[in-house]
């Protein structure tokens, strides 16, 4: 069927069959990369730097109080880093902790009206903690201090 | 009193860790034999199981007294809580799950303990000394960054709760299944340290007889990490409410990587043991495996991920745990280095054989686990270097997986099939034609009933029948010199079975995932009473909330009627239940679960007077589930069947 190699062609053949495989692999997990990767930006930040309508980001920050109107299906929210505001729209069910006041991020993109749909929005399952972009957004904002007892209880310690 | 007493008992238990690193090395000089050093350290294992156990339950019994004075009880638990999630809470937090995960550690080196005199007395006081260094590790990270048995002063009259969506029997099972794979590979890990440390000592010459030892080992982490990845994404998949299985979530790509590692090794390890080649790829991988468990742990433990588990946003402890990580893997890195000339050199062999194949197969799973990787660390990296935040979604990993899948699954059924050394094809040509040729057959008339136009999802439901098919095709040929006693079925030999159902298992897991990815249908209404929806050729009829009480939480309950189909009749309750001492609300799922579609529903909030319902219709999504229980059964046979031969 097939000539036998001997051992150093087998492992030369195996090593470059490796390789070549691994160079394949490679560069399609990078077209990959490229394609599907989204950034996150804060309010502050798209208020700096605004984005094109329809480029796929996630923002977050806190549900803004008293912000929350529902119409149907459709849920409208402003979200903020309480120096600047985002106003979002997405149609579906909410998640389970999202709340005024709470921790959010949202997946999407903005539309020419300026207004952010979402496809996904994620709320924290643990509601002790924030997801870190937001924290990190919110404390780049300089207005924000860690509100959560459970945690400075544990900073006490 | 009786935390004190835990507290006590785990400082002994690092003491004796230290011990049984450290004195099993200097016995081994004095004594080169090693019976010194494997004697002293077996009962040293012993100890260390019995100390941490002893700490484990005294922990156990602060959470089940709901002793508040406890810093962690009064951080995850309540009075008002079932006895079977104020027992869970022990492991439903950092603190006490990283003591789970060194009891775990203990119990696998006092099992290796008993069966320690298999192998030569030096191999095992390696093995043992090793596994001593890693309880010292985690026994120090647990006391030094994450002491369970912290007071808090004046101690609180009530607990602050677990999580309500960690309140549920299967993720009480999770995490222990998770950590009993996850912790296992550290055998491996020690093995390829003892086997690096003595090569070149075995009496024949040949440095492969750590694989046979190793392979128990590996299997059985194998089995654990299986179970507990499926019964997560399970958990996952009914009470999240999202209505997916699957969200390629950091953490579920953290336990993912050591899984796809692991498996290689497993089939790395049969080489290196039946035919005493890749031995030097094997031990690499068994380093990287464990190395892979160790860094889900960092991911998950550090709070550098945003993710379901991030519990610990402590950035001491990730430090800690990465020093643990670093030093470990470089650790053992330097001495494969070192060590690897003394090793015999590899046989030799054909492409076209079993051993070929198998290769292969690691090739790909190696592959599989670098994207896994790449996607996961790519943003942590970027983010660290200040060039943005940024999260890599689903769409990369099935963009990367889809391809790599479809090659994957066409050649596994041919491994077993093949002999070794050098495998013919030929004799087996005309069931290989039969087979392609069904597996075609049955994805086209499937893809054009159902509808799926694309010629990938075409491809991938070729492989998976074909996955399938080839794993009836190995079963039967495996069985056929039995043919006399087959409805003898339990003296039949367990090895006939183990690989057929694991790969028979994959093909099944990914029908279930096709199937359920394309065919699925969703519907998010805002009903009123008396409201009819219609779903995948069924229709329903809302019938209203209803207010009820659990034991610590109130909820809301829809009734939905099946109007039509073979359930017309009968209910589903989907409910929203807020949970008073956690002051937080979860979505309950309502699931009909059939063998071939789950209708899933979901109850929302008010919306201008009437109710939002979420609904989905997902068709085969047991087989994922199914099949990966079946890959988990393949491995308990290969089990089964290594338990015996030692017998």
């Amino acid at each position: 069927m097939m000539a036998k190699l001997t051992p150093k062609q087998t492992r030369l053949a195996a090593l470059i069959g490796g390789f070549a495989f691994l160079a394949v692999a490679a560069g399609l997990a990078l077209t990959a990369l490229e394609d599907n990767i989204v950034f996150f930006r804060s309010p502050s930040e798209l208020a700096a730097n605004p984005a094109k309508p329809g480029e796929a980001m996630r923002v977050g920050g806190l549900v803004q109080e008293g912000s929350v109107a529902r119409d149907g299906l459709r849920a409208t929210f402003a979200v903020t880093d309480l120096a600047h505001t985002i106003k979002v729209s997405y149609e579906g069910m909410l998640p389970d902790l999202f709340r005024e006041g709470q921790g959010v991020v949202a997946e999407g993109r903005f539309n020419g009206a300026g207004l952010f749909v979402a496809d996904t929005v994620l709320a924290k399952h643990d509601e002790t903690y924030m997801p870190p972009e937001v924290a990190e957004a919110l404390e780049k904002s300089g207005k924000y201090n860690q509100p959560h007892p459970g945690k400075s209880q544990e900073r006490a310690q | 009193m009786i935390a004190e007493l835990g507290h006590f008992v785990l400082v002994l238990a690092l003491v004796v860790a230290l011990a049984q690193a450290l004195l099993p090395i200097y016995l081994l000089r004095r004594e080169p034999s090693g019976g010194l050093a494997v004697a002293f350290a077996a009962r040293a294992s012993y100890l260390q199981v019995m100390l941490i156990g002893l700490s484990f339950a005294a922990l156990t019994y602060a959470f089940v007294r709901s002793d508040f004075s406890l810093k962690v009880v009064f951080a995850n638990s309540h009075a008002a809580k079932p006895m079977i999630y104020k027992i869970a809470g022990v492991w439903g937090n950092h603190e006490g799950s990283m003591l789970l995960w060194t009891l775990i550690l203990a119990a696998y080196g006092a099992a290796f303990a008993r069966t320690a005199k298999n192998m030569p007395a030096r191999f095992s006081s390696f093995v043992m000394a090793t596994q001593g260094l890693l309880g010292s590790a985690f026994l120090s990270f647990l006391l030094f960054t994450s002491n369970p048995f912290a007071r808090l002063l004046p101690a609180p009259f009530a607990g602050q709760g677990l999580t309500p969506i960690l309140q549920d029997p299967a993720l009480a099972a999770h995490p222990p299944l998770l950590y009993a794979g996850y912790v296992g590979f550290s055998m491996s890990f020690a093995f390829a340290i003892a086997a690096l440390a003595t090569a070149g000592e075995a009496a024949d010459g040949r440095d492969n007889a750590w694989a046979r030892w190793m392979r128990p080992w590996i299997l059985t982490a194998w089995i654990f990490l299986t179970l507990g990845i499926a019964l997560g994404s399970y958990w996952a998949y009914y009470e999240l409410g999202w209505g997916g299985f699957w969200f390629w979530d950091p953490v579920e790509n953290a336990s993912l990587m050591p899984w796809l590692a692991g498996t290689a090794l497993l089939h790395s390890a049969l080489v290196a043991e039946t035919r005493d080649t890749l031995k030097r790829w094997t031990l690499l991988l068994a380093i990287v495996t464990f190395a892979l468990s160790l860094s889900g742990t960092f991911l998950v433990r550090s709070g550098v991920l945003t993710s379901v588990h991030a519990f610990a946003n402590d950035p001491e402890r990730g430090i800690y745990i990465l020093a643990i990580l670093v030093g470990f893997t470089a650790g053992a890195l330097a001495l494969y280095a070192y060590r690897l000339p003394k090793l015999t050199p590899d046989g030799a062999f054909q492409p076209i054989s079993r051993e070929g194949l198998l290769l292969t197969n690691n090739i790909f799973l190696a592959t599989a686990t670098v994207t896994v990787f790449v996607g996961t660390i790519y943003p942590l990296v970027l983010d660290g270097l200040g060039l943005g935040k940024i999260s890599v979604g689903a769409p990369y990993f099935n963009a990367v997986f889809a391809p790599l899948a479809v090659p994957f699954a066409l050649l596994v059924p041919l491994g077993p099939l093949l002999n070794w050394r050098q495998g013919q094809l030929a004799p087996l040509k005309p069931w290989l034609v039969m087979g392609a040729v069904a597996a075609l057959l049955l994805s086209l008339i499937l893809v054009l009933l159902r509808g799926a136009p694309s010629i990938m999802v075409l491809a991938l439901f070729t492989a998976s029948f074909w996955l399938v098919l080839g794993a009836g095709l190995d079963l039967g040929r495996k069985l056929a010199p039995h043919r006399a006693k087959l409805w003898r079925f339990w003296r039949l030999p367990s090895t006939a079975f183990a690989a057929p159902l694991a790969h028979g298992g994959l093909g099944v897991l990914m029908l279930g995932i096709l199937a359920a990815t394309q065919w699925r249908e969703e519907i998010v209404v805002a009903a009123s009473p008396g409201q009819e929806i219609d779903i995948a050729s069924i229709t329903l009829r809302y019938d209203g909330l209803r207010e009820i009480d659990g034991p610590n939480y109130r909820s809301e309950q829809a009734r939905l009627s099946y109007l039509t189909g073979p359930h017309a009749g009968s209910h589903l309750f989907p409910e929203r239940r807020f949970y008073e001492a956690e002051r937080s609300q979860t979505t309950e799922a309502a699931i009909t679960t059939d063998l071939t579609a789950h209708l899933y529903a979901v109850v929302g909030e008010t919306a201008n007077d009437k109710r939002v319902l979420r609904i989905w219709y997902h068709p085969y999504v047991a087989f994922i589930w199914l099949g990966a229980v079946l890959m988990a059964a393949g491995g308990g046979f290969g089990l089964r069947t290594r338990l015996r031969r030692r017998a």
